[in-house]
């Protein structure tokens, strides 16, 4: 298997599903010519064509419009949201109306659509380009949430994303776009929306995390083997709805958890994995579930983003803290 | 050297720019509200035959019914949300009828009776008036896919989704247009603009409408903007606007036949402001018109409402008379009373049919959830 980037890997998986189905589209600010911003449409246009892979004018709700009118002519969008601090500008699209057309036509009408955007901090951007905003979406019904933490999952996971017959926020962190190198598998293949995967094996404690959370989890595993800690790490893979089996089998088998997420504290993904666990699974806990999550500010500006952010230091000290408790 | 500095002095003259705008909109009229043509040339390109013209009529005094049915029905609580429609017939009527079955229609919740002259079934319309997601299956009585979307409750969210379609009509190379309506309240929102512009940008074929009806609940046209007249939206974006007497039903089916002419013809989306009247209450729940506007204002309205002149101009024409209109108001009322019936038969939906229709493939979560309320019989 050939050692791929992030961002290659979804690149890759839009190829592919531009060459096997011509009613795919990719469309978005910059995704044309330039490739977008990160290059993840890179050369795709020069591929399959203007008519296929198109620039959109800079509104984000239009974009949002485009896809959902595009629907009724029997295309599947990709729209690419250029960051998903932009999100706000097409919440109507996403929240308002494609989540809701399933309910809304009385299942009559599939929403094949996939809003591709990165999210996610560790580079520095302005503002309003970084913030971890998926609980947000998540409590949207009528939408699936994806966080791939790998490239074999970003290119499985988003064919996956294109080929499901329901709107999909697929979010994909700006620091792995480049950061993150890992084998992928060859050609077309899916991997399940809705499933989590163990990516690291343990005993003592479960760490269960998503997205830009999973690498920081998995040091910290590292870290911990180091002191004879044996961690298991869950990755969500699928945020929304969340794979409540997986969790139950991980809680069960530790006894112990930990939470992990890059966003901020207050509701969100963590909260609600945390209340799935206390309302089903709390006889199977040795300890108060642990949870480690950015402080309950606004995103913080570029300068003390990496103050701010998540460490695996952080969830090292966390799970020491659960597994001694008695 | 002294052209420039003329036209320099042009360009900051900001009185005369205003002048200018007042000035580039006349109003597109051919029926007069007396029922005299004006503008027989027009006229004749609009080539409505006498069979046309008995459709059209007919189309209103639908309307005009279902809006009288509708607001008595919702005022004993038999109906759910109306939003009345009394004054708009040759505004939504007549236009609507230049378009064709394969024509995308994205209507507004007060568009209920384009959808239902499409041939959504009348005892649908009353489903979703209620609450009621089979009023949103929009087939024929014969399960013929009817093309519109439901009537949109966020008011510039058709604008951008019509332009999406018009994309995909164009892209697919179809002799089909989306045809997308919204009011002057709903031409302040954002997505007006997005969805204007972006079919603009495509040179999509969309035909756009803003149904100028005087009032958004009761806030004032006057309130909304500054432009003189809302057409001059679509300027901005580069689209061909017009402004159209939105109660002649004659000048209105002209407007919207060329423009999807226009649209079809791969040259880009068409704007029409149609200027009408709302003759009664933003909807049946609980509005009062005159907390806001007089009553000398809402009866100068009815006088110029758009079923006087179109009854008036074909009587004339020896096309109509009181008791063809008789017979076709009992006939309709017909309709609706059986229609009635059958929506009154459709049992409430359950809450596990809800969960159903939330994803395609249920959650782990949503799967509990559809046993545990079907268990109940809910």
């Amino acid at each position: 298997m050939a050692v791929k980037s992030y961002i290659d890997a979804v690149r890759e998986a839009m190829d592919l599903a531009l060459e096997k189905d011509n009613n795919v589209l990719v469309f978005g600010e910059d995704v044309g010519k330039n490739g977008g911003v990160f290059r993840a449409t890179d050369g795709l246009q020069a591929k399959y064509g203007e008519d296929r892979v198109f620039n959109t004018p800079l509104a984000e709700s239009g974009i949002g419009g485009l896809a959902i009118g595009l629907t009724t002519q029997d295309y599947r969008p990709i729209m690419e949201i250029q960051f998903f601090g932009f999100v706000f500008e097409v919440m109507d699209s996403i929240a308002g109306q494609m989540a809701r057309n399933r309910y809304r036509f009385n299942g009559t009408r599939n929403m094949p659509i996939v809003v591709r955007s990165p999210y996610g901090g560790g580079t520095k951007t302005p503002e309003m380009h970084a913030d971890n905003l998926e609980g947000m979406v998540a409590q949207v019904p009528g939408i699936r949430v994806v966080m791939p933490a790998n490239p074999a999952d970003a290119k499985g996971l988003l064919l996956s994303a294109i080929e499901s017959n329901d709107p999909v926020v697929f979010l994909e962190n700006i620091h792995l776009y480049r950061s993150m190198k890992g084998e992928v598998p060859e050609g077309y293949y899916t991997t399940p929306l809705d499933k989590a995967a163990i990516v690291h094996e343990g005993t003592d404690v479960s760490i269960i995390s998503y997205g830009g959370g999973v690498p920081v989890a998995l040091k910290a595993a590292d870290e911990l083997n180091k002191n004879g800690i044996s961690a298991e790490v869950l990755d969500l893979r699928t945020v929304s709805p969340l794979d409540i089996q997986s969790i139950g089998d991980t809680v069960t088998k530790t006894g112990r958890v930990v939470v992990v997420q890059e966003a901020q504290r207050m509701a969100g993904i963590g909260a609600s994995i945390m209340s799935e666990i206390s309302e089903r699974f709390i006889l199977s806990l040795k300890a108060p579930i642990g949870r480690i999550a950015a402080p309950d500010s606004v995103y913080p500006f570029g300068q003390a983003e990496n103050d701010w952010m998540i460490k695996s230091d952080d969830v090292v000290a966390k799970v020491m803290e659960v597994v001694n408790y008695d | 050297m002294r052209d420039v500095v003329v036209a320099n002095k042009e360009i900051l003259d900001f009185d005369n720019q205003i002048q200018i705008q007042d000035d580039v909109f006349p109003i597109l009229h051919i029926l007069d509200s007396d029922g005299e043509i004006v503008d027989n040339e027009s006229l004749k390109r609009a080539q409505l035959t006498e069979e046309d013209f008995i459709t059209i009529i007919k189309r209103m005094l639908l309307s005009r019914q279902l809006d009288i049915r509708s607001t008595k029905l919702a005022k004993q609580g038999r109906f759910g949300f109306f939003a009345p429609t009394a004054g708009q017939e040759a505004s939504q009527m007549a236009s609507s009828y230049a378009f064709k079955d394969d024509d995308w229609l994205m209507p507004g919740y007060r568009d209920i009776p384009q959808i239902v002259v499409k041939g959504w079934p009348i005892w649908k319309a009353i489903l979703w008036s209620r609450g009621h997601a089979l009023g949103n299956v929009f087939t024929t009585e014969e399960g013929k896919p009817v093309n519109s979307w439901m009537p949109q409750i966020i008011i510039g969210a058709q604008y951008v989704e019509a332009a999406g379609i018009a994309l995909g009509m164009k892209k697919r190379q179809k002799d089909a247009v989306a045809y997308a309506y919204t009011g002057e309240g709903g031409s302040s929102q954002g997505d007006f603009y997005e969805g204007v512009n972006f079919a603009g940008a495509y040179k999509a074929n969309a035909v756009f409408f803003i149904q100028n009806n005087g009032f958004a609940i009761s806030t004032p046209r006057a309130m909304q903007t500054a432009a003189s007249h809302l057409a001059a939206k679509g300027w901005a974006a580069g689209v061909p606007s017009i402004v159209v007497d939105g109660n002649d039903p004659i000048a209105v089916y002209l407007a919207s036949k060329e423009a999807r002419a226009w649209a079809t013809s791969g040259k880009g989306p068409v704007l029409i402001e149609t200027l009408t009247n709302r003759l009664e209450a933003h909807s049946t729940a609980g509005d009062d018109p005159l907390r806001y506007r007089t009553q000398a204002d809402i009866d100068a309205a009815w006088k110029k409402e758009p079923l006087i002149r179109m009854r008036q101009y074909m009587t004339s024409q020896g096309i109509w008379d009181e008791d063809k209109e008789t017979a076709y108001i009992t006939e309709v009322n017909a309709l609706i009373d059986d229609q009635i019936k059958i929506a009154d038969k459709v049992s409430k939906q359950k809450i596990s049919d809800f969960i159903k229709n939330t994803l395609e493939v249920p959650s782990y979560a949503m799967v509990e959830q559809i046993t545990k309320f079907e268990s109940e019989g809910k």
